[in-house]
C-alpha cells in the first residue's frame, strides 16, 4: 500500500505541469496580486471565451509562444470569461480537446463593470484582449494577435 | 488630377471602412431611424405618439450575452412601456458575417419568444454606426424632450450578465426611475459588455 502511494507520488513529481490546475476559478484580485509579485517574469494574460471566434483562433499563437519560450521567465495565462455555469460542460472539455498547455482559469467575478476597470480602465470589455506585464511595465491590448505581432510585443516587453 | 486623387480616395475608403465608431454619450441627440420590423413594417421614434422616451437596445440572435439578457429585455418592456418607455430592439449585425442573424432568423426568434416590442433589422448597419453601438447588448436610454430625443444613459442593463447576484446594480432601471422623477440618472455611462457588433467585412 505504501509502495503504491509512493509510486503515485513519484509519478506526480515526474510529470509536473502536465495537468491543468485543479482550481479553474480565479478572482481578479488574486490575479493582479500574482502579477504584481512576479518580479522580472513577463506575464501575458489573454482574455477569451469559447464562443468568441477570433479568441479561439488566436489561442494557438499564445500556446506557441509559451512553448517556444518555455526557457524564459514567461507565464502565459489564459483567462476565460465564459459564464461560470459553463465551466464543467463547455470550458473544461474545450481545454482538454484543444490540449491547452498554458494555465487556464475562468474568471470568477460577478461585477463586470468593476473587473474590467481593474484590468485596464481603457478596456471596453470586448474580447479578445491581452495584458502584458513585466514589473512596473503594463501594456494592454484590446485587439487580435497573430503570432508575429504577439512575438514582437513579447520581445519588446521582455527587454 | 484623377491619378493623384485615386490613391488618396482609396486610402480614405480603407480608413473609413475600418474606422472606430464613437459611442454617442448622454447629452447627445438620439438619431432617428426608419427600420424594418420582423412584421415587415417600418418603425421609427415618430410612430410612438405617447412615449416619454425609449429603451433602444442593440441586440441579436446569436451572442451569449444577448441571450442571457433576452428575458430581462422582455421584462423591461413589460414594466416600462406602460410608464412611457417602450423597448425598441435593433439587430446591428451584418447577416453575412453573422449568419444566424438574418432577417428571417430574427423573425423566427421574435415569433418564438413572443416579443411585444419591435425587433428591427439594421440594413447596412447605418443605425448602429450612427449610435456607435459597440456590442450586443448595448442600450441607449432616450428621453423625449423639448429640443428633441436626447440620450440620457448608455451602456449595460445591469452589472451582472449571469443574473446570479441578488445585489446587482440595475443601471438602466435606476436611470429610468430618475428620468421619471425629472432627475439626472445616478450613473449615466457604463461599459456595454457583450459580443462585438459584427460589422460588414470590407
Amino acid at each position: 500500500m505504501r509502495l503504491l502511494l509512493c509510486a503515485v507520488l513519484m509519478m506526480g513529481l515526474y510529470f509536473p505541469g502536465k495537468s491543468q490546475p485543479k482550481n479553474y476559478l480565479v478572482k481578479i484580485d488574486a490575479l493582479n496580486k500574482r502579477i504584481a509579485n512576479g518580479g522580472d517574469t513577463v506575464y501575458i494574460v489573454n482574455f477569451w471565451a469559447t464562443w468568441c471566434g477570433p479568441c479561439v483562433e488566436e489561442l494557438v499563437h499564445f500556446e506557441k509562444l509559451n512553448k517556444d519560450y518555455s526557457a524564459d521567465k514567461l507565464k502565459v495565462i489564459l483567462v476565460n470569461v465564459d459564464f461560470r455555469s459553463k465551466l464543467q460542460k463547455t470550458v473544461i472539455p474545450f481545454v482538454k480537446k484543444r490540449k491547452l498547455r498554458s494555465e487556464v482559469f475562468l474568471l470568477d467575478e460577478k461585477n463586470q463593470q468593476e473587473y474590467i476597470d481593474n484590468i485596464d480602465p481603457a478596456w471596453s470589455g470586448a474580447i479578445p484582449a491581452t495584458l502584458m506585464v513585466k514589473g512596473k511595465q503594463r501594456k494592454f491590448f484590446e485587439e487580435e494577435f497573430d503570432y508575429k505581432k504577439l512575438l514582437s510585443q513579447y520581445l519588446n516587453i521582455k527587454k | 488630377m484623377m491619378k493623384r486623387l485615386l490613391p488618396l480616395l482609396l486610402a480614405f475608403a480603407c480608413f473609413s471602412a475600418t474606422a472606430q465608431y464613437t459611442t454617442l454619450l448622454p447629452g447627445r441627440a438620439a438619431p432617428d431611424f426608419n427600420l424594418k420590423n420582423t412584421d415587415g413594417k417600418n418603425v421609427s421614434f415618430k410612430d410612438y405618439v405617447k412615449a416619454k422616451g425609449f429603451i433602444v437596445v442593440f441586440t441579436c440572435n446569436t451572442c451569449p450575452y444577448a441571450k442571457a439578457y433576452e428575458q430581462r429585455i422582455m421584462h423591461l418592456h413589460k414594466k416600462y412601456a406602460p410608464a412611457g418607455f417602450p423597448v425598441i430592439a435593433i439587430n446591428p449585425n451584418d447577416p453575412e458575417v453573422s449568419t444566424a442573424d438574418t432577417y428571417e432568423k430574427m423573425q423566427a426568434l421574435a415569433k418564438a419568444k413572443g416579443y411585444a416590442f419591435p425587433y428591427l433589422f439594421d440594413e447596412g448597419q447605418l443605425t448602429a454606426n450612427a449610435y456607435g453601438a459597440k456590442a450586443t447588448p448595448h442600450t441607449f436610454l432616450v428621453m423625449r424632450e423639448a429640443e428633441g430625443n436626447m440620450i440620457r444613459y448608455t451602456g449595460a442593463i445591469d452589472n451582472d450578465t449571469e443574473n446570479a447576484d441578488p445585489a446587482q446594480t440595475k443601471y438602466l432601471e435606476d436611470a429610468i426611475a430618475s428620468l421619471l422623477k425629472k432627475e439626472a440618472p445616478p450613473v449615466a455611462v457604463t461599459k456595454a459588455i457583450g459580443c462585438t457588433v459584427k460589422r460588414k467585412k470590407s
